[in-house]
């Protein structure tokens, strides 16, 4: 297992403010109320201070594990299967055969 | 309590088979357990009494004509809600699903169907299978049934209790960092995560794509078993599903564990594993020494960041996989305003889901962007290559490693609702085989003032064989019998 | 306001092309051709992002993207990952599209390649493979709109996007960049660029002293070089004016014809690129690529080559047929019926093609088939018709697509052949004209005017060469006789 053993080389822990917060909410599309910001403040940063463990760990030359399997080439034939009608049964709000979504601006 | 409701799985079939018993009897008995328990327990979310009714009796019918039946004929099966199900109300215990109608079948679904089993209803989960205890389920807790107090574990909760209290007969769950294994250790049943790639995820709701699979809960190894071998095999709906021969894992019920090396890595007992689960582990590890295996403990250093790295991995992948919950498609939309696009989907979000999925989404969002992505997702997956080839190399020592599945024994319910940390640590033992996609089970191996213990065993890619034997081994030679309540 | 020097121009583009020639969409079996149906009538769970389903890549889709990328001279990568691109937006099944990308680890299909124009390589900098988006219909427009209307028929379908160096130096140049590209995707039969919204294009622009500005929403070939040239005015009188260009995106409002600024709320969108973790790496051996290298079909360039040699063509001729695959395969279609390749060129890019570019329109929307231009260079050979009668009729063949022959005889046209109507003019000339006949003996002038009187009198009908025959042998008889 390697380590970092020069402690100086650890980053410094990130610390999350309500208005990081807020704002990595926004790129999420949840708009969060105040309270859960403050609530979420102590906590979430409670948890970033957990996962800067990972910091201990040398990861010189290792690639990442995106995928467990030795699988490759997954491929599907190129031929037509019937559409099914019930997805669109799903859809809270509709304009005739159309999806209705919310102005743009 | 009804005689049927004692019976395992494989024993119903095969009295089925034999004309013995009667499916709509059986059926009508499930019922009306459920009709005494479920109120105390609430393992289900939705109940389909009716059409597990009607399945029983097309099934008798068929059995009278002497028709060929699968191999889960008539049997009652709970399944997690997180598992689409044409026609049948989807919720993954959310407010943003509560009226979600899947318009298709999981594949996992249709294939146990084909095997003739009975569907009696869908159980509550942690909310999109975030959560180990069940609490966090937009419809409310599910109670232990060891003790109505505590929690089954999660976020198979539902599963599990339904499994342990006799409300099903056998029952799916799905396990992301633990949530088969947890729940079923925490209610004294089988629970076995299989390995990455062997069960199809076609029609699995998603949280954190790269580390679930969908597995069996179960009263004994030997259903078990028979469940996992209707399950398991290559689906062309899934890209991450293997394409190996089908095995019948009820071939591997062999009574014998003699040479078999086994690993204990001592983090698996580190700090925070209460006393009577180290006891009762080793009970069962000593147990195994008696019939013949061999262990040996040894240092697993990098398992000490398998937690961080785990819940990195699975905030992030799920901040992408809940994205499509903008009540557009499908699920929860506010009244209609006349907001714009931005503002209702926000407001959609916000108002469906709970704490801990928004938790999640807001930490996964953070860990993926510009800035932090090297840091924490990259270095994370870069962590999950180190353990995997740490697990590679235990295991040209050995043949499987064990280790309690919780560190802890069943909690009150609310002792850790407000400490996300110490709700995530539960997970410590578990998430190590969902990094690094090994099949692992959990089965009961005692009890400490009337709570349950579960020893986990993790194998090898596709050695769920192993798990097989040695865990029947084990059920079968220890004086502490699988209860069901 | 100064003209902007060719040099002092910087344009990139990203340029979508639909693989329309795919049965189905990218990652689910649903059909492909959505053009003519309702709206969200070709959908499934797949491609609604539905919960639970996953995505399973189209072999075909693959086996496009090693074409393109083998013809646009492209190095293909060895190793290959899906990558997720996450915004959210209406068109968006997913909130994510399923992407490749060129960080964090990740390769897109195949880096470097050019496209040559002419004497000029343009550059291409990677190609993907990307999943379509669905699409969004306003009522009026995209500000005064009370609710947007989606249709998910185009969502998933297969993308190739091609993302070039910032070589282009003009906006005449950018759209022959676009012209040659879309004539190779149809040569190689991947893409159909006449079908609506099948090749898109955003384009990068930015003039010497000044940022990088990004114009979306081009909806078409046609509009890039419209939309390119009034950016570049734009900024030009921007920097006259004494501002600075900064960084920014714009959006083409192709009925106001103007570019607009698209001022986002917040800071630029973040998409938190990682690999899709619901498919597996694409590899790509050796074996697979020298299977796609055998069968790849003819391209523009060959294809011009060939046509100078086969058919005896200028350079400049054989290009401008290749330019359009379905002018070039027509144009060989024609030459199974007739045998004069040089003259058919000269009337198909002399006539046709111009024809086509005033309109705007395709040849598939005129309806216009071998026959009606081979039995109308017929009627020209066999002399029944002359050069400047085909040249009407054929405009008329063309609005109208009566064949030759019945514009022919509806409008009397057919030429007199008979020799004795002929004679019988040209006697009375003769007659008529002794001054010119006796001039005629000695000047070559004389004769041509005694052909215009013949003319006249028979107001154009008879063939020329014929006339022409007669009257000198007329003449001669007459000059025998003095």
């Amino acid at each position: 297992m390697r380590k970092k053993s020069n402690i100086k080389e650890q980053k410094e822990n990130v610390k999350l403010s309500p208005k990081n917060i807020k704002k990595i909410a926004w790129l999420a599309r949840i708009k969060l109320q105040k309270k859960e910001i403050d609530l979420f403040t102590n906590q979430l940063n409670d948890i970033l201070a957990y996962f800067a463990k990972i910091d201990e760990v040398n990861v010189e030359n290792i690639p990442p594990a995106y995928h467990v399997l030795e699988i490759v080439n997954v491929l599907r034939k190129d031929e037509v299967k019937p559409s099914l009608e019930q997805t669109f049964q799903t859809v809270p709000q509709t304009k005739g055969r159309f999806v209705k979504a919310p102005k743009m601006t | 309590m009804s005689k049927y409701l004692e019976l395992s799985a494989y024993e119903i079939v095969e009295k089925i088979k034999t004309h013995e018993l009667i499916v709509e009897d059986y059926i009508a008995s499930l019922n009306d357990r459920i009709r005494k328990m479920e109120e105390k327990i609430h393992a289900y979310i939705t109940l389909t009494k009716e059409l597990a009714l009607k399945k029983a009796r097309e099934i008798d019918k068929k059995i009278k004509k002497g028709k060929k039946v699968g191999r889960l004929c008539g049997v009652g099966i709970a399944i997690k809600d997180n598992m689409c199900t044409k026609g049948i109300k989807t919720t993954c215990a959310s407010h943003m699903l509560d009226f979600f109608i899947p318009p298709y079948d999981a594949t996992v679904v249709k294939r146990i169907e084909d095997e003739d089993s009975i569907m009696i209803g869908k159980t509550n989960m942690d909310e999109f299978a975030m959560g180990s205890s069940t609490e966090h389920s937009y419809f409310g807790p599910t109670h232990n049934p060891w003790d109505l107090g505590r929690v089954p574990g999660g976020s198979s909760g539902g599963s599990a209790a339904a499994v342990a209290s006799s409300m099903a007969t056998l029952a799916l769950g799905s396990d992301t960092g633990g949530s088969i294994r947890c729940p079923a250790s925490f209610c004294s049943t089988v629970g076995l995560k299989p390995t990455y790639g062997l069960v199809s995820r076609y029609g699995l709701i998603a949280y954190a794509n790269s580390l679930e699979q969908i597995g069996p809960i179960t009263k004994d190894v030997r259903d078990c078993a028979l469940l996992l071998s209707c399950i398991a095999g290559h689906d062309p709906l899934d890209s991450t599903s293997v394409d190996t021969p089908k095995k019948d894992y009820l071939d591997f019920l062999i009574d014998d564990v003699d040479g078999v090396k086994i690993g204990i890595p001592c983090e698996f007992f580190g700090e925070g594993t209460q006393e009577p689960v180290e006891k009762s582990v080793w009970n069962a590890i000593s147990k195994l020494e008696e019939l013949g295996a061999k262990y040996e403990e040894f240092s697993f250093e990098s398992l000490h960041y398998a937690l961080p790295a785990y819940y990195i991995i699975a905030m992030s992948e799920s901040s992408s996989n809940l994205a499509r919950y903008d009540g557009l498609r499908y699920g929860y939309r506010v009244p209609n305003k006349s907001y714009d696009w931005n503002t209702v989907f926000s407001k959609n979000r916000r108002l469906g889901f709970g704490f801990e999925v928004k938790r999640r989404i807001i930490l996964g969002t953070f860990a993926l962007s510009a800035g932090y992505y090297d840091e924490y997702y990259l270095k994370a997956q870069k962590i999950r290559t180190i353990i995997k080839r740490d697990f590679e190399k235990a295991y040209k020592k050995f043949d499987i490693l064990i280790g309690p599945t919780l560190p802890v024994l069943p909690f009150k319910i609310g002792e850790k609702i407000n400490d996300p940390l110490e709700m995530y640590m539960c997970d410590v033992d578990t998430v190590p085989a969902n990094l690094t996609g090994l099949p692992s089970i959990s089965i009961p191996c005692g009890f400490s003032k009337g709570l349950p213990i579960g020893l986990q065993i993790i194998a090898p890619p596709f050695r769920e064989d192993l798990l097989v034997q040695v865990a029947f081994t084990y059920q079968k030679n220890s004086n502490y019998k699988v209860k069901t309540l | 306001m100064s003209m902007v020097k060719s040099s002092e121009i910087k344009i990139g583009l990203e340029v979508h092309c639909q693989l329309t020639n795919l049965m189905t969409k990218l990652f689910c079996s649903c059909s492909s051709d959505y053009r003519r149906e309702d709206p969200n009538t070709y959908i499934c769970p797949i491609c609604m992002g539905v919960p639970g389903t996953l995505p399973v890549l189209n072999e075909k889709a693959l086996e496009d993207a090693t074409m393109v990328a083998i013809a646009l001279n492209s190095d293909i990568s060895e190793r290959m990952l899906f990558f997720r691109k996450n915004y959210f937006y209406p068109d968006m099944p997913k909130n994510f599209q399923i992407s490749q990308y060129d960080k964090a680890g990740g390769v897109p299909f195949s880096l470097g390649g050019y496209v040559q124009i002419n004497k000029k390589k343009i550059r291409i900098r990677r190609i993907q493979i990307e999943e379509d988006p669905g699409k969004l219909i306003y009522e009026g427009t995209i500000e005064s709109s009370a609710y947007t209307l989606v249709d998910y028929n185009r969502a998933n379908i297969a993308l190739i996007e091609i993302v070039t160096e910032p070589d282009i130096r003009s906006p005449k140049e950018a759209r022959k960049f676009l012209e040659k590209l879309r004539s190779i995707l149809e040569h190689l039969g991947v893409s159909d660029g006449s079908l609506e919204g099948s090749m898109r294009c955003d384009a990068n622009v930015s003039l010497k002293g000044g940022r990088r500005v990004e114009i979306k929403n081009i909806s078409s070939f046609k509009e890039v070089e419209r939309a390119l040239n009034f950016e570049i005015t734009r900024q030009k009188k921007f920097m006259e004016g004494g501002l600075v260009i900064g960084q920014e995106t714009r959006h083409w409002d192709e009925v106001r014809r103007i570019t607009i600024s698209l001022r986002s709320k917040e800071e630029e969108e973040d998409y938190r690129y990682f690999p899709e973790p619901d498919l597996v790496p694409i590899k790509i051996s050796k074996e697979y690529l020298e299977d796609i290298k055998l069968r790849m079909p003819e391209l523009p360039d060959d294809r011009t080559k060939r046509f100078m040699k086969q058919y005896n063509l200028l350079l400049q001729n054989a290009e401008i047929l290749t330019r359009n695959k379905k002018i070039a395969d027509f144009f060989e279609e024609c030459l199974k019926l007739y045998k004069n390749p040089r003259e058919l060129s000269n009337w198909l890019i002399g006539e046709l093609l111009p024809y086509l570019h005033n309109k705007n329109k395709e040849l598939e929307e005129i309806r216009f088939t071998p026959k009606h231009i081979v039995d109308l260079l017929k009627f020209i050979d066999d002399g029944t018709i002359n050069r400047k009668m085909a040249k009407s009729i054929l405009q008329e063949i063309l609005s109208t697509r009566k064949m030759p022959y019945v514009i022919i005889k509806e409008k009397g046209l057919k030429k007199i052949l008979d020799k004795k109507y002929v004679i019988k003019n040209v006697e009375k000339v003769i007659k008529d004209n002794p001054k010119a006949v006796e001039d005629s003996l000695v000047d070559e002038k004389a004769i041509h005017y005694l052909m215009g009187q013949l003319m006249i009198l028979t107001k154009g009908k008879i063939d020329p060469k014929i006339a022409d025959e007669i009257l000198r042998k007329r003449l001669q008889l007459v000059k025998n006789r003095l």
